[in-house]
């Protein structure tokens, strides 16, 4: 028989985190701290409008772009939030998460050889989404001395004649690093500068505790080179209706719109109908989600100031990165021993890219309860590292 | 400082046990500010009391709770309040409203049985001078109360690790 599999896609590495996943479910009573969803259920009014949606026999298709009431609300909720102003007819499309929109996004810029820049720590599917394209993905390690912010000076060093895309991925995960205008001016410049395009990955801007999220589209400009990714998941905890969008001028837009067309047909009709109450009427329930975000932030950072465990604090999503380099092991082993010894579950941070080696990822999306425990496992557990440590030092020294 | 005492109420209002300390993590200040704020906000009644929220029927206690609609004749110049404070003494009552509607007061009684709330209610409350009706309604079972569930929700399906 002849081989039934393209190159390209058995070339193509499976998540670093599933493998994890495998290792944890096999203990069947592990604390996982390892979770990249939102522990609240979707707001009840969110989830009652699904339902009425199909009582009212709603389960049809829509069009392609999704629902024009959607596509509005859409609009005017990124007028308010980002201050950039699209066109519900042609410049929004509602996606099959946010994830959809980094696929199509690639697949409708790039030609083969198109290099794209990809700063890590970062979610797991820029890459070989890239891959997929076509494109050639360039990464950039950030550092946790910029609290993992891209700065110009890293950006213009990756910068070469074939780069097209920049992947914006701000409020970041794994790392919770946020950039603020500020940060982002001298980018945008570079962008601008190099005739690159951004796709600027915002599905986390509800989720920032010290300032409000700015989206690069906003900056003089950039609105022409920018693709805005949002979407339901983390802000509205709506993970598993699958529901996203994204945004950008027409000529791309249109282009995209094909991909979505030929390869999705159009985003869940029922999750559509609930998005819609989600952006007219949920704005308590969406802040009072983060409200309780930022106290837990807090809670594990001021834990982690007590047990002396070096972590720079970060201003977004729902995640704090760490740094165990003093215990003198990968990320992975430090995963794994500690799943084993405290069956507590953190994702390490090299899931997220080569840099992330020396940190581990930790969710915050849990109750302050779960938490406590988790993080007194914690304490326990890397005092004992701590202790093992300075015993064997002792030994070498005599 | 409003602000403060806001956010200080809104977490003391679903975990009045909150240790200081965390509290002042939680709402990114002091210890010494979260307790002149209770203190302060003690002295002003605004913090009225630090109660629990008890499933009684758990705990194997014999308990009644009945929601009492009350008409009640006004009397000039102290519309219902002289009537409402007297019923508010009997310690059975747990609590009493002045509502707008069908009727005047909601009153709350608590009792070990049936015929014990019964008794209050025929024995006591009725025959109050001004109290022209009442209707008894048992509460059977509570569902949610204080904004708590009083049911155990389903365990969350949510996978361990996730991207």
């Amino acid at each position: 028989m002849r081989n039934p599999l393209s190159k390209k896609i058995v070339d193509i590495q499976p998540s670093g985190i599933r493998k994890f996943f495998d290792l944890v479910s096999s203990i069947p009573d592990a604390i996982s701290l390892g979770v990249g969803e939102p522990d609240f259920d979707t707001p009840w009014r969110i989830r009652e409008e699904g339902i009425y949606s199909l009582e009212r026999g709603r389960t049809f298709y829509t069009s392609n772009a999704g629902l024009k009431e959607l596509k509005e609300e859409i609009g005017k909720y990124l007028q308010r939030k980002i201050n950039v102003s699209y066109d519900p007819n042609s410049e929004i499309i509602v996606t099959v998460g946010g994830s959809e929109g980094i696929d199509i996004a690639l697949r409708a810029m790039l030609d083969p050889g198109d290099e794209v820049l990809i700063p890590q720590p970062c979610y797991v599917s820029y890459l070989p989404c890239t891959v997929l394209a076509d494109g050639v993905p360039v990464t950039i390690p950030l550092k946790e001395e910029n609290e993992f912010r891209l700065t110009a000076e890293e950006l213009e060093a990756a910068i070469t004649p074939r780069t097209k895309i920049l992947v914006l991925p701000f409020p970041n995960n794994p790392t919770g690093a946020i950039m603020t205008k500020e940060d982002l001016e001298p980018v945008a410049e570079l962008v601008k500068k190099y005739d690159l395009y951004v796709l600027s990955d915002e599905i986390y801007s509800e989720l920032t505790y010290k300032t409000e999220h700015v989206s690069i589209a906003s900056l003089p400009g950039m609105r022409e080179r920018t693709l805005v990714i949002n979407g339901f998941s983390k802000g509205f905890a709506m993970t598993g209706w699958r529901l996203g969008y994204i945004c950008g001028p027409e000529i791309i837009t249109e282009q995209m719109l094909k991909i979505h067309q030929f390869a999705i047909m159009c985003a869940p009709t029922n999750s559509q109908y609930a998005a819609i109450e989600g952006l007219r009427n949920c704005e308590d329930e969406v802040s009072q989600m983060r409200t309780s975000y930022n106290q837990r932030r807090r809670y594990l950072l001021s834990e982690f100031k007590k047990i002396g465990l070096k972590c720079f604090e970060p201003f977004g999503a729902f995640y704090v990165f760490p740094c165990i380099k003093e215990f003198g092991m990968t990320s992975e082993e430090f995963a794994e021993r500690f799943l084993e010894e405290e069956k507590v579950a953190v994702v390490p941070g090299t899931a997220f890219g080569e840099c992330g080696e020396g940190f581990v990822r930790i969710s915050y999306a849990y109750s302050l309860e779960d938490l406590k425990e988790a993080v007194g496992r914690f304490e326990r557990f890397i005092e004992r590292l701590r202790i093992s440590d300075s015993q064997e030092k002792q030994a070498a020294g005599e | 400082m409003e602000e403060m005492r806001k956010q200080i109420l809104k977490y003391l209002e679903k975990n009045s046990r909150v240790e200081l300390g965390e509290l002042a993590v939680l709402l990114d200040t002091d210890e010494v500010t979260i307790a002149n704020e209770m203190a302060q906000m003690e002295k002003e009644k605004i913090i009225c009391g630090y109660h629990t929220l008890i499933d009684w029927d758990k705990a194997g206690e014999d308990h009644v709770n009945a929601l009492i609609e009350v008409c009640v004749k006004p009397q000039r110049d102290k519309g219902f309040d002289k009537t409402a404070e007297r019923i508010c003494n009997y310690p059975e009552v747990t609590a009493v409203y002045l509502t707008s509607g069908g009727y005047d007061l909601i009153v709350t009684v608590e009792g070990k049985t049936l015929l014990e709330v019964s008794r209050f209610v025929s024995g006591k409350l009725s025959p109050i001078e001004d109290v022209i009706s009442t209707t008894t309604h048992f509460i059977l079972k509570k569902y949610k109360d204080h904004g708590t569930l009083m049911f155990r929700k389903n365990k969350s399906e949510r996978m361990p690790v996730t991207p």
